[in-house]
């Protein structure tokens, strides 16, 4: 598969993946709105996704290697989490982590200042 | 009625102005496509979150079932956004296949929090509008960011971890407006155990099929539980 056959089919299975999400409940669901496990669901598993997803991405974002595993990604990730509850500004949290990251990251600050 | 829908759009566009930059930026500067890839990912897929995973499933050259498992379950979040607007959405006509479609985290907090009249037409179209305007944003977003990252160079290496952060705010707004830890600390106990226990493609489909399983445990819980006070209340 030539890279812009792959690069064409990536963004319409993931177009459709997406939608999919979106129009299900609009083909299926009309008639089950108020059941309530589906309002138990609603109501609690979009917290727990999204809890879940921080979770994953946060372990593959950290070098385990390290003298301190995983320190850089935890870091960051600590740092994300009491500016976003100081000031509950998602722009300035997501800059603020991301740039802590990509610091620790580039300068290997981490490792050399402790071996040093 | 634009210069409502405007000022309605205001903390969206600030939002998503930065963070299609940020896609855009991540695109350019990660992968060997043609930028105005970039963009068109903004038109046809349209999901903040979705897209910026879908720089990394395309630096891994992921599998299309792959990776159509995993956008599916990125977004499954949306599976209950349309849930609460089945009703609101009735009758918008030829309109309804556009709401549906862009109805992003942010579209569907503004469409659900506004302040709504009787005219059920009427705020259909400012609906409509709403979600037109917040894509625009968006396109333009991923644009500027496509562009900036093709032509300025700079050390990109970490900028991938905006996704982190963005999925740790989620969480964060998750659980403000919830009020209940539980689900939190479920989906992170649930990653927990999937990450020990499977191989890396499989932990994201495993650590939902987890979660939910406890959900529907907990459910069964308070139902019996409900169930049983009812009856002592008698």
């Amino acid at each position: 598969m030539s890279d812009t056959v792959y690069l064409a089919a990536f963004v319409a299975v993931a177009a459709i993946a997406t939608f999919a999400t979106r129009i299900i409940p609009f083909l299926f669901f009309e008639r089950h709105t108020e059941h309530p496990l589906i309002k138990h669901l609603g109501r609690y598993l979009p917290a727990a996704v999204m809890a879940l997803l921080a979770t994953v991405f946060l372990q593959r974002s950290g070098d385990w290697s390290a003298t301190v595993p995983g320190l850089d990604a935890i870091l960051a990730g600590m740092l994300v989490v009491i500016i976003h509850l100081w000031r509950r500004n998602a722009l300035l949290s997501i800059a603020a982590g991301t740039a802590a990251y990509m610091l620790i990251r580039q300068t290997g600050i981490l490792d050399s200042g402790l071996a040093g | 009625m634009n210069s409502l829908v405007f000022r309605l759009t205001l903390p969206i566009l600030f939002g998503y102005l930065p963070l299609g930059m940020a896609f855009g930026v991540l695109f350019t500067t990660q992968l060997d496509y043609a930028w105005w890839a970039a963009p068109l990912m903004g038109v046809v897929i349209y999901a903040g979150a979705g897209q910026i995973l879908a720089v990394s499933l395309l630096a891994a050259s992921a599998g299309l079932l792959e990776v159509f498992i995993a956008m599916f379950v990125l977004n499954a979040r949306h599976l209950f956004y349309g849930l609460s607007l089945l009703g609101q959405f009735r009758g918008a006509g030829w309109r309804k296949l556009y709401l549906i479609f862009g109805l992003t985290d942010e579209t569907y907090s503004l469409l659900t929090s506004r302040a709504r009249t009787q005219d059920r037409l009427h705020e259909l179209d400012v609906d409509f509008r709403i979600t037109a305007f917040n894509q625009v944003y968006w396109v333009i977003g991923c644009t500027l960011g496509a562009l900036l990252g093709r032509n300025v160079a700079f050390d990109s290496t970490g900028i991938e971890f905006a996704l982190v952060a963005l999925f740790i705010v989620l969480t964060i707004e998750q659980f403000k407006a919830l009020g209940d830890a539980f689900p939190v600390w479920a989906g992170a106990a649930a990653a927990g155990v999937a990450m020990i226990l499977l191989p890396p493609a499989h932990q994201l489909i495993g650590a939902i099929a987890i979660v939910t399983a406890v959900l529907l445990l907990q459910y069964r819980h308070l139902r019996t539980k409900s169930i049983a006070e009812g009856h002592s209340h008698v």
